[in-house]
């Protein structure tokens, strides 16, 4: 019977998380969130979430089998890239555009670095990045969520036919038509950036205003980053560390004079910061695996969001934050070096 | 038995990180020792310890008693070997070994029908044996670390000069799933084990033990709880259930909470750390001036017929012991040891010897769903830095080990603090081998030294 005996080097235990199971969870606790953008902003949203992933899956697949590779789709991080791809687009921007920007983010943002593993940023917010880049005007026009007709049609912007700008006088008619009391078109964050209006916290945190397709409901968001914490698939000191960093110093200045600067709650529960912190930041492949070096990850980008937004030009902070981070993390990984059980100081000392 | 997620669990010491696999001590955790039968034929390696191998004092055809030293210590860092069993020895030679390679190794035919009565040794007094004669004594039983190392027993009686022993640690923990000799030996044998560590106390000038073990074995707790007086200098504590906190450098830390440095012994830092199973054969062997002849073996694993703890003679081949219990065919995965640093073994013919705790026999199903397990690259998720309870970076470790920069692992990042205990590999979702890269990298480091 010896024949049959394996040799095998020890452990001969194998822990339950694999990729891509960590991978297919992160994609469940995204539904909810999705699902509420869906509720919110009809059609258009559905239509969104449906072309980003078909996009990401299919360039991911493409490269993979011009590279002669077994494809890598069925790990699950494209669709993950995908279905964040177009929860930070509004919900009105055009399908063609979106698709451009799914096929930049997972072509530029992983597959040029090598695939699943090998990425320096967030693939998404690379995406993002070029969206932002090279449709200005469509990426900061934003829709009024709850529309009467939102399940019967799209948004007019939605189907611009390709390599055209979107029709903006239609859209305009189109919001008219809806005769939403004082609807500005701009979001909360705008609206504190430029006319120092701050909107309910409340209805911020629960989502009923206008935003990114998914990042109206910091409630949802936190449920999601509650359930992957609570089954040790994603690294909680990341979000804590961003949010509370990002409370902290809004609060500072928001103490030296409440009358421009926003209150602490409502600068994390606003625009992306949450969807940000729990999901983005979060991703493994573009963060630092060093505990103390996650702390100074997650405070970097809170702290770079929150003067982006005080200081900056822009109304919005979190996607350059978390870009930067990601630049940073290698660095950070280098100078975090855990300290290991039994090292002395002595022996540092002897060592140099 | 509490489950170790019970509220008092948390108030326990413990280490930093570590990992959490499934116990799965219920096959054997309450089946009392039992003795098993005598083999028709027994191997037994000259080299069975860490340190030089033992010199062979017997020739083929020559008859032995069960209990005669048949091979004696060579030098200091050695053991000698004594016979498991009454027979005539049929051949020196070499054969298979849990390693691998082929030892030399006496093979000893039993003799049926003996009544196997060991009439060697002579009682005596274990509190008028002087201190200074205690080291030679211990020498004399051929003990060495039945927790797995090896390493001979004496040896970590000599305490290095300018050290002060304070506190004896007796380590039950048995942190390794499947395996519970060590329980069995607490629940069973407490009054050797208490009586073993106070000699070892005696010996090295402590001035209290402690016997710590995992919080998954309360009963033995209480059964050695029993057997101590009031305000005894010995005590018994429970520490946390966790992977693997029966490392020395972890028991440590969880019980006194000091930290062996880099490359010391825990001698160091004022401490001896010996096996419960090595302290309760001391506690047996000492007063009878015996050596060891057999030990206590976990025969466990979904493979196996009858699991249970078996006192199996030193040298019992691994077929006898599968034919004996009932071995499923399908089974072909057998380990000696635990599941998580036990090595598996080549031949049948492989013997038990002093170190072997525990017979793991897998089969087919876990086999399989392992295999399946996909490989991916690294995510960075972090998962073996939270694991490792030495607090390497795993992570860092794997990338370079890919890039066969072995040397640049040992000089910046800690590898030669690696203990090997497979917390890495066993979270790693992407299932990356990363305490096997590490254990070439090691090995390509220690045989680049030698030849420079």
């Amino acid at each position: 019977m010896s024949e049959g005996i394996q040799l095998k080097t020890s452990p001969h235990l194998r822990g339950m998380h694999s990729v891509d199971k960590i991978m297919r969870h992160v994609v469940y606790a995204l539904i909810p969130v999705s699902l509420f953008s869906i509720v919110q902003f009809g059609l258009s949203a559905l239509a969104l979430i449906v072309v980003c992933t078909l996009v990401c899956v299919g360039t991911e697949h493409f490269f993979c089998k011009k590279a002669g590779r077994d494809t890598t789709v069925s790990d699950w991080s494209a669709v993950i890239t995908g279905v964040l791809m177009a929860l930070i687009l509004p919900p009105g921007f055009p399908l063609w555009m979106a698709a451009v920007a799914s096929f930049v983010s997972i072509a530029i943002g992983k597959v040029f670095f090598g695939g699943l593993g090998y990425n320096v940023f967030n693939p998404a917010l690379v995406g993002r990045a070029f969206a932002q880049a090279a449709f200005t005007v469509p990426i900061t026009t934003w829709t009024p969520g709850m529309a009467h007709r939102r399940f019967l049609e799209f948004i007019p912007t939605t189907l611009t036919p390709p390599f055209l700008k979107p029709d903006f006088e239609a859209f305009h008619l189109w919001v008219e038509n809806l005769k939403l009391d004082g609807y500005s078109g701009a979001t909360p964050l705008a609206m504190m950036k430029f006319d120092h209006v701050e909107v309910d916290t409340l209805k911020l945190f629960v989502g009923t205003l206008a935003s990114s397709a998914g990042e109206s409901s910091a409630l949802l968001i936190l449920l999601g980053g509650i359930y992957l914490g609570c089954r040790n698939m994603l690294n909680w000191r990341i979000p804590v560390a961003v949010l509370s960093s990002a409370f902290i110093l809004s609060g500072f200045f928001y103490v030296k004079d409440p009358s421009i600067y926003p209150s602490p709650f409502f600068t994390v529960v606003s625009g992306g910061l949450m969807l940000g912190a729990i999901f983005m930041a979060t991703d493994m492949v573009s963060s630092p695996v060093t505990h103390l070096g996650l702390w100074v990850y997650g405070i970097l980008i809170g702290v770079i969001t929150v003067i982006i937004r005080l200081f900056g030009g822009l109304n919005e902070g979190v996607m350059y934050a978390i870009l930067l981070g990601n630049a940073a993390a290698p660095l950070i990984n280098n100078f975090t070096q855990p300290r290991i059980y039994g090292a002395t100081r002595k022996r540092k000392e002897s060592s140099v | 038995m509490t489950s170790p997620f019970s509220i008092t669990h948390f108030f326990r010491g413990s280490f930093h990180h570590g990992i959490h696999p499934p116990e799965n001590k219920h096959f054997t955790a309450t089946k009392p020792i039992e003795r098993m039968a005598f083999p028709p034929q027994l191997i037994l390696p000259l080299s069975q310890h860490a340190g030089k191998a033992s010199v062979c004092l017997v020739r083929k055809g020559q008859e032995v008693a069960r209990g005669e030293p048949i091979a004696r210590a060579d030098g200091f860092v050695s053991v000698p070997l004594h016979a498991p069993a009454s027979g005539v020895v049929k051949d020196i030679c070499l054969m298979p070994s849990a390693k691998g390679p082929m030892v030399e190794s006496i093979v000893l035919e039993v003799y049926a029908g003996d009544p196997q009565e060991v009439l060697y040794g002579t009682e005596v007094d274990v509190e008028k044996i002087a201190v200074s004669d205690i080291m030679q004594a211990v020498q004399d039983t051929g003990l060495v670390g039945l927790g797995g190392a090896a390493f001979p027993t004496h040896v970590k009686l000599s305490v290095p000069e300018g050290c002060e022993i304070d506190t004896v640690l007796i380590n039950g923990c048995e942190c390794e799933p499947f395996l519970t000799t060590d329980h069995r030996l607490m629940v069973e044998q407490a009054v050797d084990l208490v009586a073993g560590t106070r000699i070892l106390m005696r010996a090295l000038g402590a001035k209290r033990a402690i016997i710590g073990t995992e919080d998954n074995k309360l009963d033995a707790v209480e059964a050695v709880q029993a057997v101590l007086d009031e305000e005894d200098v010995v005590s018994v504590k429970a520490v946390q259930t966790k992977y693997p906190q029966g490392a020395e450098k972890m028991l440590a830390k969880a019980l006194v909470n000091r930290e062996i440095p880099s490359g010391k012994f825990p001698s160091a830092v004022g401490l001896g750390v010996f096996n419960v199973a090595t302290a309760t054969q001391i506690g047996q062997l000492l007063p009878k001036k015996q050596g060891v002849i057999e030990r206590v073996v976990t025969v466990t694993g979904p493979g196996i017929g009858r699991p249970g703890n078996y006192i199996v003679p030193i040298g019992t081949p691994i077929r006898f012991i599968l034919e004996k219990l009932g071995f499923e065919g399908s089974a072909r995965h057998l380990i000696m040891g635990g599941p998580m640093m036990g090595g598996t073994v080549s031949s049948l013919d492989t013997p038990i010897t002093k170190g072997c705790g525990g017979l793991l026999i897998l089969n087919e199903h876990q086999l399989t769903s392992e295999e399946q397990m996909k490989r991916y690259p690294c995510i960075n998720c972090g998962a073996c830095v939270d694991a490792c309870p030495m607090m390497l970076n795993p992570c860092e470790l794997g990338r370079m080990a890919h890039k066969a920069h072995y040397e640049t692992m040992a000089d910046r990042y800690h590898l030669n603090d690696c203990f090997e205990c497979g917390s890495c590999s066993y979270v790693c979702p992407a299932a990356i081998p990363l305490v096997q890269y590490f254990r070439v990298a090691k090995s390509v480091n220690r045989s680049k030294a030698a030849a420079s």
